[in-house]
């Protein structure tokens, strides 16, 4: 039974090595496995519940004996795009990107042209910091002006049977297993975190949210 | 002293003992020190002794609701779908994603939102997580629906439940959950809210 786990296991990553995995954990050919890959997009009211919270994860399923060694890439761009005209069309973006072991954040602000291609915000007013957590240390936190900001590893939020759902898109299965296996147990992610009022993002009932990856050309 | 004044200090200190021989530079050098020293807004990290954040940055993935790209999109068209901006992804994937749905769940009629084929796919091609600002904020809690995403939120079964559960949530039991209910740790009730990572 334990050497059939494993072997499903082992299975599921040959798979996850050429085909997409939930939630968006290597999704796509050009971005799968590598320092760009979005895993995970989260949005909710914050403890303070004037505030609102957006959390985006970045390079999915690295093991805790690879966590400490496992860094943001500083040619990738972090974008939180904040839509809040219902237009699907960004508004307002918040921007991380790390130098040096510090993520630098820029936003709210307008975004100097919309869409696929982009330049750091660095003059804006809204310009924070943070230092990147390193592993094993307690969460370093800045804030600044009702804002707070987080960057490092974290465990995985995600949680799906990853194994059962393949082998029933496969024809392997006909239904999910009972009790299932969360295929993300024990892996970590890296995270940035941003809290911030709600009314520095919009002054409707709602907005539109979506995190981009941009590299350097 | 920041970051930025101490890469400058080393920075000087170097340039001080390759032209410590022409004072002039060396003057030149405390005077700009000092100068910059007094500015105001000697934090900041823009200006031409900061990290550079110059140049064009160009999009490679993108997300917003739980598991699209994976579930609708082709292995074909998936870096292409990462790369269509939303309000253009109703229109280059509804069609699709509607064929992917037939395909998945052949008797799809609607599902527990009301939604038909077309009108369920027509709102999921447009990938972006529609966040309250006057409430609840989850994917679905038994009540509202689509109002955030929280870290809770058992976003795979709400999903499999819409493609799979029919008009009333009851039809294919065996797929309408993966029998996941929660995360392999407990998240936090303040900031930064995840839970800290795994360790060795």
């Amino acid at each position: 039974m334990k050497k059939s786990k494993i072997l499903i296991g082992a299975a599921v990553l040959t798979i996850a090595g050429f085909f997409a995995i939930a939630a968006d954990h290597i999704d796509a050919p050009a971005v799968a496995g590598g320092t760009s890959d979005i895993t995970d997009v989260y949005a909710f009211q914050g403890q303070n519940t004037n505030n609102v919270v957006f959390v985006a994860n970045v390079q999915g399923f690295i093991s805790p004996a690879d966590t400490g060694t496992a860094t943001f890439d500083e040619n990738v761009l972090v974008e939180f795009n904040i839509d809040n005209d219902g237009d699907a069309i960004e508004d307002l973006v918040i921007q991380a990107i790390a130098r040096e072991g510090v993520m630098y954040f820029f936003g709210p602000t307008a975004p100097s042209q919309s869409g696929l291609n982009s330049t750091i915000l660095a003059d804006t007013s809204n310009s924070n910091s943070v230092a990147i957590t390193p592993f094993l240390s307690n969460a370093i936190v800045e804030t600044n002006n009702g804002m707070s900001f987080f960057a490092g590893p974290r465990d995985d939020p995600f949680y799906f049977d990853f194994g059962a759902y393949s082998a029933i898109i496969a024809g392997d299965a006909t239904s999910f297993n009972s009790p299932g296996q969360d295929t993300f147990a024990g892996q970590n992610v890296l995270s940035i975190v941003v809290e911030l009022p709600k009314t520095m993002v919009g002054t409707g009932d709602s907005v539109n949210f979506w995190v981009e990856t941009k590299r350097k050309q | 002293m920041s970051k930025y004044d101490n890469n400058i200090s080393n920075k000087q200190n170097t340039n001080n003992m390759k032209f410590n021989n022409i004072k002039l530079v060396a003057i030149a050098l405390l005077v700009s020190f000092s100068a910059y020293n007094c500015s105001s807004d000697d934090d900041r990290p823009t200006g031409p002794t900061g990290p550079n954040f110059t140049g064009t940055y160009a999009q490679q993935d993108q997300m917003a609701r739980p598991a699209i790209n994976t579930v609708f999109v082709d292995m074909a068209d998936k870096n292409t779908f990462n790369t269509t901006v939303p309000s253009n992804q109703g229109a280059a994937f509804q069609t699709k994603f509607e064929a992917k749905l037939l395909a998945l769940n052949p008797g799809y009629t609607t599902n527990a939102l009301g939604f038909d084929a077309p009108t369920f796919t027509g709102a999921l091609a447009t990938d972006v997580l529609t966040v309250s600002l006057t409430g609840t904020t989850t994917f679905f809690d038994g009540t509202n629906v689509l109002t955030g995403r929280a870290l809770v939120d058992d976003v795979i079964d709400t999903e499999l439940l819409l493609i799979f559960g029919g008009p009333t949530g009851a039809d294919n039991s065996g797929l309408t959950s993966d029998n996941v209910d929660s995360n392999d740790k407990p998240f936090l009730s303040s900031f930064p809210y995840l839970a800290s990572p795994w360790e060795n």
